[in-house]
């Protein structure tokens, strides 16, 4: 694929995490623990993690975090973001590159790495290790959002097909 | 690798995680007894120190939450940031339970009688 196509399509999924990030926050949390979340963004960027590759979903999350940050603001919720999305991504990497999981286990992966990485940042920043008190309602969260995450992006890594490939 | 082979593998996978989140939440539910004291901190220093049996209310860290202790039950009744996610936590009044606010770097833990630290998973 020619680098104009690569780079449209790059820019075109990261607007389609942002939109999916907008989507998310517009979402009335229902429960009233910090960090439980579905991660509709995550879609997009398995979505390119498994049609592109592991750079392009890199730049897809980063850039995803950076427009998050520039439009919402916060510099917390970029901490917090940018380490849940790193241990996350790196997981989803390695478990891909196994032969043993399809983009379900992946998700589910990287969806419980994104909550562990966020508890350790907040022990670590508030200093208060009452915080791990959080870790088994996040680890079920993200494995269930993994779960229908990586339904969804099953599913579309499957049917949509990138012609220029 | 064939089709079902991955799919066992996922089952397995998320078994696993449920298996363990579970049980974590069943210890520390099996392992919660009623606290004392209410432990305020800010960034990570200790502020304040407030006893469940008596009722109050305080401001904390200069007016960005107010706590309110009632019944032997501790909440936050107010928050300046935008998510309140601290006050929709609800009332604590085990030890160990907590109620964050990210925001404003504002914990509040239930502790035991005089207990040093709160030592309940790791």
């Amino acid at each position: 694929m020619d680098r104009i196509k690569k780079t449209v399509l790059l820019a075109m999924m990261s607007a389609v995490a942002l939109a999916l990030s907008f989507l998310e926050s517009q979402i009335p949390t229902f429960i009233a623990i910090p960090g439980v979340k579905l991660g509709l963004a995550n879609i997009a960027v398995i979505f390119v993690l498994y049609k592109l590759g592991a750079k392009e979903a890199f730049a897809v999350s980063f850039v995803r975090l950076i427009a998050v940050f520039l439009l919402f603001g916060g510099v917390m919720p970029l901490i917090y973001s940018i380490a849940g999305a790193l241990l996350s991504l790196c997981v989803m990497l390695i478990l891909k590159g196994l032969p043993t999981f399809s983009e379900i286990g992946v998700s589910v992966a990287g969806g419980v790495a994104h909550n562990i990485a966020q508890v350790l940042v907040a022990v670590f920043l508030l200093d208060s290790s009452a915080i791990f008190l959080y870790l088994p309602a996040l680890l079920l969260s993200g494995t269930v959002a993994g779960v229908v995450i990586g339904i969804i992006s099953a599913i579309l890594v499957k049917r949509v097909k990138i012609k220029t490939l | 690798m064939e089709k079902k082979r991955r799919i066992f593998y996922d089952v397995l996978l998320i078994s696993v995680l449920l298996c363990l989140s579970l049980c974590l939440l069943l210890v520390t539910f099996l392992t919660k007894r009623s606290g004392e004291l209410v432990c305020v901190e800010v960034n990570g220093e200790a502020v304040a120190e407030y006893r469940l049996s008596e009722d109050g209310e305080y401001s904390l860290n200069g007016g960005t939450n107010l706590l309110k202790i009632e019944n032997g039950e501790a909440y936050l009744t107010y928050a300046d940031c935008p998510d309140k996610t601290c006050v929709k936590t609800g009332r604590i009044r085990y030890v160990g339970q907590s109620i964050v606010c990210l925001p404003n770097k504002v914990t509040v833990v239930v502790r035991g009688s005089g207990s040093g630290g709160v030592d309940l998973v790791s």
